[in-house]
């Protein structure tokens, strides 16, 4: 039986059990029209189905049934005789509902014409007793019953050539029939869970128990759960259904209040756990494991319940689409993918409306006339694409057109004309600035208002209803290509990951979705905080980022002179995105993640829009919960507008990268001795200098500087070249140990992101090979082959980093954040890196015979975690002197011996990124040692 | 705890008088206050209170009462009195418009049995700020009590920020 059968044998009974009550209610009370329009509805909603699935017999019944109740609803008199006729014929129609669930969607022979001539006789009936009220309807009445088929009020303007056969619809019907549709179902919806309780005794009508407000939704989990049942709903005849004795309909109160429960008990478990860390061989160690075990089941459990398909926020769009369709006269296809992704309903419920504004916006303004996209030479239907797909801990929803894009120039004007920015502001902002502009408040684009959109109440309201629940919607726009919205949201409300950071002496929870990465800033490392002007930035992989200290931000920050609230030499800075804004957190301390509970704020507390909420931690204490969008508002005055800029390009790289799936790296360009540029990673030089040509000191047969308190010699890219004769030298030094060289260079010219593919490899010393870098051949330079230039000895001491290019790092850890974090740490350092999600991906690879030098691994982990990891391989023999680093945010003494017993070589804290690559080191040069 | 005993002694003396009312006396800088009984939820010592930035003044912060979070207000800073140094505040937990609240005092006192008749009204010269959170004043052997008019308190500093924002 397909699923759309089964789902409509569900619904039937269900309605017809509420057609029984309503018509009983109906009799003692005739001049009812709520109750009459009610049944009426749902006497159609079953008709209009049976047609749609092919079930003649019941269509004829119900449509009979149905003309007769539109006599009612004319106004005919209603008799006890015509009523008994009605239940009659539902009666019918269950038993032959019954029949088909049991034969497996096989509608059963049998004959109705007595029943169905029954209700004609009844209707015709009807109209001779209404006859004297309007002529004009009795006369249609005679007509209506002989053709079978009458529009039951109104007259029709098609015609068909022919007289229409028993069971066929006019056109003016089947229009008419569409219309209603969508508010038939919502009000058989909700007569449905009025019936909640009913199905179990739907033989004998139910007391229409009090009208909960149970969400329709719940409709697909059912015909779901019914599925799993499989074939058992088939032998049960009863009329009530097999099917609809499968699954149990849960008030959402109900739900949601387990939910608390589960979120309160989620909270203490979490304090119980954070006491016995406390007691080190405690006695509830091993019971407290158990109970946190049943307390994560029971929570996912309870979140399963509360998720649904996202296909139920789209369930009207393809509705809204053929109507607008029509109404605008262009053809539009709707294709939505992912419609099976999960989310709480609680979210699934606020993004329907915005996601029904975006759809009639993409509609109206998005797509064109199709004489337009013939011109542009396009097929003339429009597309319009929903996606739905899940990433990280949020999901992700797209809403595609291939339409005309964003007329920058009409927003631009439109800007003007608001007053929302000036012309010189205008001009500097990037497309992509002002495609935002959008999302103001009172704007529109569409040219003119149309019925559908355009009056300039809409994008700020599907902002406004997005950020409302943590998400963020941003906007990508191609002129004559089309644009996509892209929605962020949450995957649930009720429980959050957050980052918890110190500022000012407090703790604040920080949620991870806004965070993109953490960057530790100290004296010396690649990472300084500058300033332009008294303007804090941060150059990050050469994007500016503004920064502003958490404490100033929240205005809590205790010293004299808020300028100095940033410390340069040693800090943390979150860098947080929320939109398309990204910046800089400046905290004075990050301590771990933790998933919390999010509670509202007391009402006196709720206008500060810094914070979403509070929550109450492991170790007792009450923590705020940073909202991002609050802090991105906040964060607006700070950054100016060249510095949203650079996000955008940074934004674009990213897409770039992503599209090509590879890494790319940071490489300084410069240029020595020919006029064809050079290049080397970044990573690899210490520092850019300039030295003032006087300093450079001759001896010993070499050019040497004065640096740091040492003497640095100095190395040209090509033997003979010299350096300059007057004003300042430029050049690249390289550090090692205490020692620098120094890479006279004649200029420095960029500084790029890009893949670094040598194309051409080289014979010259000194050069590794061709690249193309910035769209030009660029000579890769070969930095073994100068540094041994400098000190002889430099290669032997660096035997160990030549080694590591050789060496394979197998890197597992589940979170993204820290595998885009620390990957490209680990390559700078030369390693060959392997990334994995996890353990099970991990063994996998080794299982294929892949082979490692080493292996970096998370601790905590899903599923299995780095411990039970190690522990697993160093069982198998050909694992067990494999050098294993372990790899976590949590690094305790307790924490560090529990590593060593797994059996891992060294622990290390994921922030420590130095501390990374000495380990590794380490590891390395012990083996060797062993093996030596 | 002493509140308790005294809540005890006092019913038993007087048997729920209907024009009695049960007042938890409570010193806020030397001043004696009364709130009524049936509002005060707890008493307890603040502790480990999280600040909440860009708060009202008078906010202290949050904290965790038995797994609830209560938003505690300092009532010193209500009163507009200067800060209590170096000693123990204790606090008052009552509920408002079914949120917890946390009222915190210096110290909390014995619990009186008033006639509800005996209240005066606020002498006209009272600080503004004082007469807006008091609900009257009972004359005590040697003292006067202010009553805390609960519902005003909280109340005003709702539409505070609102009027402010």
């Amino acid at each position: 039986m397909d699923d759309l059968l089964r789902e409509f044998i569900t619904e039937t009974n269900e309605s017809l059990d509420v057609v029984d009550v309503e018509l009983v209610k109906f009799e003692q009370e005739p001049n009812n029209a709520t109750i009459l329009d009610n049944i009426f509805r749902l006497v159609h909603t079953i008709k209009g189905t049976c047609g749609f699935l092919g079930l003649p017999r019941l269509e004829g019944i119900a449509h009979a049934a149905e003309t007769l109740m539109g006599k009612f609803r004319d106004g005919a008199p209603v008799t006890q005789e015509a009523v008994s006729l009605i239940l009659i014929s539902i009666d019918q129609i269950k038993d032959i509902l019954g029949d088909l669930e049991a034969a497996e969607g096989e509608e059963p022979q049998g004959d109705d014409s007595e029943l169905i001539g029954k209700l004609e006789d009844m209707s015709a009936k009807a109209d001779a007793a209404m006859a004297g009220e309007t002529v004009e309807e009795a006369e249609a009445a005679p007509q209506e019953a002989e053709a079978e088929e009458p529009a039951a009020e109104e007259a029709t303007d098609q015609t068909l050539e022919r007289p229409l056969r028993p069971g066929e619809v006019s056109l003016d019907e089947l229009e008419r029939a569409f219309q209603e549709t969508e508010i038939e179902v919502e009000v058989a919806e909700a007569e449905v869970v009025e019936a909640e309780e009913a199905p179990e005794e739907a033989e004998e009508p139910a007391p229409a128990p009090a009208a909960a407000k149970a969400e329709t939704k719940e409709q697909p989990k059912k015909a779901e759960a019914a599925k799993k049942a499989g074939g058992e709903g088939g032998e049960k005849k009863a009329a009530g259904g097999g099917v609809s004795n499968q699954s149990i309909r849960v008030a959402v109160d109900t739900l949601e209040h387990l939910m608390t429960m589960v979120s309160e008990l989620v909270l203490t478990r979490n304090q119980l756990l954070e006491i016995v860390r406390r007691h080190e061989d405690s006695e509830f160690k091993v019971p407290l494991q158990r109970l946190s075990n049943v307390t994560a089941e029971l929570q996912e459990g309870v979140m399963a319940t509360r998720m649904q398909p996202i296909g139920n926020a789209w369930q009207k769009l393809p509705r809204i689409v053929r109507d607008l369709s029509q109404e605008l006269e262009k053809p539009i296809d709707l294709e939505m993918i992912g419609a099976d992704t999960e989310l709480d309903r609680q979210v699934l419920e606020m993004i329907k409306d915005p996601l029904t504004h975006m759809v009639r916006n993409s509609a109206d303004h998005g797509l064109e006339r199709p004489e337009e996209r013939r011109a542009a030479g396009k097929p003339e239907k429009g597309i319009i694409t929903l996606a739905a797909y899940h990433e990280g801990g949020h999901i992700i929803i797209e809403v595609r057109d291939d339409g005309k894009g964003i007329d920058v120039d009409r927003v631009k004007a439109k800007v003007l004309e608001r007053g929302l920015a000036s012309e010189s502001e205008v001009e500097k902002m990037t497309d992509s600035q002002i495609h935002k502009f959008i999302f103001h408040a009172g704007f529109s684009t569409a040219a003119e208002v149309t019925s559908v959109s355009g009056r300039g109440v809409g994008m700020d309201v599907v902002r406004n209803n997005i950020e409302l629940i943590g998400g963020t919607v941003d906007l990508r726009s191609a002129t004559g290509k089309g644009s996509s919205f892209i929605i962020k949201i949450p995957l649930t409300l009720a429980i959050v990951s957050t980052l918890i950071v110190e500022a000012g002496g407090d703790r604040f929870a920080i949620p991870q979705l806004s965070v993109v990465e953490l960057v530790r800033v100290q004296t010396n490392s690649e990472h300084r905080i500058e300033r332009i002007k008294d303007t804090p930035v941060l150059r990050l992989r050469n994007k500016l980022l503004p920064l502003v200290h958490l404490s100033q931000l929240l205005g809590i920050y205790e010293g004299e002179d808020a300028d100095k609230a940033i410390d340069e030499d040693n800090g943390f800075i979150v860098v947080m995105q929320v939109g398309s804004q990204t910046f800089g957190v400046v905290v004075d301390g990050v301590f771990h993640t933790e998933e919390i509970v999010v509670k509202p704020m007391s009402t006196m507390l709720r206008n500060l829009n810094m914070f979403s909420g509070n929550t109450i931690l492991g170790d007792g204490s009450v923590i705020m919960i940073i909202d991002p969008n609050g802090i991105a508002g906040a964060m607006a005055s700070h950054a100016s507008s060249s510095v949203a800029e650079s996000e955008e390009e940074e934004q674009d790289d990213l897409q770039r990268r992503s599209m090509s799936g590879q890494t790319s790296i940071s490489l300084l360009l410069f240029r020595a001795g020919a006029p064809e540029p050079k290049a080397v990673p970044l990573s690899l030089v210490t520092r850019l200098e300039e030295f003032e040509v006087s300093k450079i000191e001759r001896s010993n047969g070499r050019d040497l500087v004065q640096y740091r308190g040492a003497l640095m010699p100095l190395v040209y890219v090509n033997e003979g070249d010299c350096h300059k004769t007057e004003g300042t030298q430029p050049m690249l030094v390289f550090s090692d140990a205490g020692r620098s060289m120094g890479l006279v260079v004649d200029e420095i010219v960029d500084i790029v992101e890009d893949r670094m593919n040598i194309e051409v490899g080289s014979e010259r010393p000194g050069i590794l090979g061709s690249a193309v870098v910035k769209e030009r051949a660029t000579e890769i330079i070969d930095l073994g082959y100068y540094l041994p230039q400098a000190f002889e000895d430099w290669f032997m001491r660096k035997e160990m980093d030549i080694e590591a290019l050789t060496k394979k790092v197998l890197f597992v850890d589940d979170s993204s954040f820290f595998r885009n974090m620390l990957t490209p740490v680990l390559k700078a350092a030369g390693y060959d890196v392997t990334t994995c999600t996890g353990p099970q991906q991990a063994f996998e690879l080794l299982e294929n015979g892949d082979k490692f030098h080493a292996i970096v691994s998370d601790i905590e982990m899903p599923e299995i975690n780095g411990f039970e990891f190690c522990e697993s391989l160093r069982r198998d023999p050909r694992f067990r002197n494999m050098p294993m680093l372990a790899l976590s945010s949590l690094v305790t003494p307790a924490s560090i011996e529990r590593g060593r017993q797994a059996g891992f070589d060294d622990y290390v804290a994921k922030f420590d990124r130095p501390g990374l690559i000495a380990a590794l080191k380490d590891v390395f040069s012990n083996e060797l040692g062993v093996a030596a | 705890m002493s509140v308790l005993e005294h809540k005890l002694n006092a019913d038993a003396d007087e048997n729920a008088a209907s024009d009695m009312i049960q007042y938890v006396t409570v010193v806020i800088g030397g001043q004696l206050f009364g709130l009524p009984i049936s509002q005060v939820h707890d008493v307890f010592v603040p502790e480990s209170v999280t600040r909440v930035p860009m708060s009202a003044p008078e906010v202290q912060g949050v904290l965790n009462l038995r797994g609830r979070i209560v938003t505690a207000i300092n009532m010193r800073r209500r009163l507009h009195l200067p800060p209590l140094e170096d000693e123990q505040m204790m606090a008052v937990g009552i509920e408002y418009k079914h949120e917890s609240y946390g009222l915190v005092i210096d110290t909390v006192g014995e619990v009186l049995n008033l006639p509800a008749a005996s209240a005066e009204s606020n002498p006209s010269n009272l600080d503004r700020r004082w007469a807006e959170i008091s609900g009257g004043v009972h004359r005590l052997d040697g003292q006067l009590m202010v009553i805390l008019d609960v519902d005003r308190l909280l109340g005003a500093m709702f539409t505070e920020p609102m009027a402010a924002a």
